[in-house]
């Protein structure tokens, strides 16, 4: 395979702060930025792909509340969103709502200029209009009564509180997007937000519970195929799918993971150019739900037929005793050929491959706790 | 009236005690907003309520109300109680 050069930033979000890692054309040679923010929580930077120099970074401190930053010169200086995330004042009788964090980061359309959305914990989806600095509510979302109940109460969510995320904008159309919600399901809207359905046909949820309650739906991770954007991949709380639209139901491709592994977990990576290729990190998802790699043997997955089959990835990968975990927004793609694979771990590793996960290196160990991997080109 | 600012929200007042007027503490920090933009979100959160771990002293005692009165010779310390790792 020809070996396209393209310069690669990896930009991580941690527990304690943010990092970006600018490689050489190769991808072998990376120059470390940061702390940015020390001290922080940062769970989520993400360079604008439309301009190729706008960071938005998702921030809040253990006892500060939550803010958004923003920098359009590589991260030199950054500056504090003049609204961020935050519900609307609550009427009388009304629920008091109040954003604990902004969990996840978007950047809009290609034709929308300078539009982003966020999934905020607890649930809410906001949108800025003007690159991050002001931010709305999305009522259609936010406030609608079904939506309200489906999203339940700070106690439905993942152990640090319930999580929107995965906003998906359809390149062929600013006014389709997809999100999820943990829990409460896959959701779509065919109008920019004003209206949402449920997408959650197919989709196991925990044994003994309702499939038809949507909140009882816990998607990990969905991600959209960039070549083919009628079809999207998700890892679930309960096993891994793939959906073709116009179809309405999920397919679980999982199934063909090795029993032993089995298909929980919380990333999954598309290839940006063929929509058969999918990798994800299996976790342990038995007895108490360790979310570690299971027996202590971390393996990427990776399917190149679109699920039918699955083919284990371990070269240069420890072999025996790493009990980390890679959460959901901690694994992603570069753009170049062949495809570099990136995660994250909870212990504050970076791990790389150059060549589409065949081998496996470590570009920087010792970092804080890996909440979010992303990948951009600085232009 | 001086308004002591805890270490966390110096990099907004670039000093750890301002200057900031109101009538009351919700008042106070409508000013000190004004004066420093952005400050006030990482306090109070969009409903009014102060934000865990933080808390206002007057003259050295603890309120926990934001409609707290205050005068202009009283003397307001923000504390932000650290915790966790």
């Amino acid at each position: 395979m020809a070996t396209k050069k393209a310069s690669v930033s990896v930009l991580l979000a941690t527990r304690k702060g943010a990092f970006l890692f600018h490689g050489d054309a190769a991808r072998k040679r990376w120059s470390l930025d940061g702390p940015h923010f020390l001290g922080h929580v940062i769970h989520h930077l993400v360079l604008d792909p439309r301009d190729g120099r706008t960071l938005v970074a998702a921030a809040k401190t253990g006892h500060l509340g939550p803010t958004v930053f923003r920098s359009t010169n590589r991260g030199r200086s950054w500056k504090e969103a003049k609204i961020p995330p935050a519900f609307p004042k609550a009427k009388k009788g009304e629920p008091l709502r109040s954003v604990n964090h902004t969990f996840w980061l978007t950047p809009g359309h290609p034709s929308e200029s300078g539009v982003w959305y966020a999934g905020t914990s607890p649930h809410g989806l906001f949108r800025s209009e003007d690159g991050g600095d002001t931010w709305e509510p999305v009522s259609g979302l936010n406030d609608d009564p079904q939506y309200r109940t489906w999203m339940g109460g700070a106690q439905d969510g993942t152990p640090d509180g319930p999580k929107l995320h995965s906003i998906i904008v359809d390149p062929r159309d600013a006014h389709h997007l997809y999100l999820g919600m943990s829990s409460g399901g896959v959701h779509e809207s065919r109008d920019r937000g004003r209206s949402w359905r449920p997408l959650v046909k197919g989709l196991d949820v925990v044994s003994g519970f309702d499939p038809k309650n949507i909140a009882f739906h816990d998607p990990h991770c969905v991600r959209i195929c960039p070549s083919a954007p009628e079809r999207l991949y998700q890892q679930n709380h309960c096993g891994i799918y793939r959906i073709d639209r116009p179809g309405d139901t999920w397919q679980r491709i999982g199934k063909r993971m090795p029993k032993q592994v089995g298909d929980i977990g919380f990333p999954l990576v598309v290839h940006p150019r063929d929509a058969d290729v999918v990798w994800v990190l299996p976790m342990d998802g038995t007895s108490v739900w360790p979310r570690t790699s299971p027996g202590g043997k971390p393996a990427v997955y990776v399917t190149r037929n679109g699920g039918k089959t699955w083919q284990r990835q371990t070269q240069g990968l420890p072999s025996e005793r790493a009990w980390w975990t890679v959460k959901r927004q901690a694994m992603a793609a570069d753009h170049a050929a062949p495809v570099g694979i990136y995660f994250g771990t909870t212990s504050g590793e970076l791990w790389q491959s150059r060549d589409e996960g065949a081998r496996f290196g470590l570009v920087a160990r010792n970092l804080p706790e890996i909440y979010s991997v992303e990948t951009g080109a600085f232009r | 009236m001086k308004v002591g600012i805890p270490s966390p929200l110096v990099s907004y007042t670039r000093q750890s005690q301002v200057e900031a007027s109101g009538a009351t503490l919700a008042e106070v920090l409508v000013d000190l907003d004004r004066k420093f933009p952005g400050i006030r979100f990482r306090v109070v959160d969009e409903q009014d309520a102060l934000r865990p771990h933080m808390r206002f002293f007057v003259n050295g005692e603890q309120v926990f109300s934001l409609e707290h009165a205050l005068s202009p010779r009283d003397e307001v310390v923000l504390v932000q109680a650290l915790s966790g790792g």
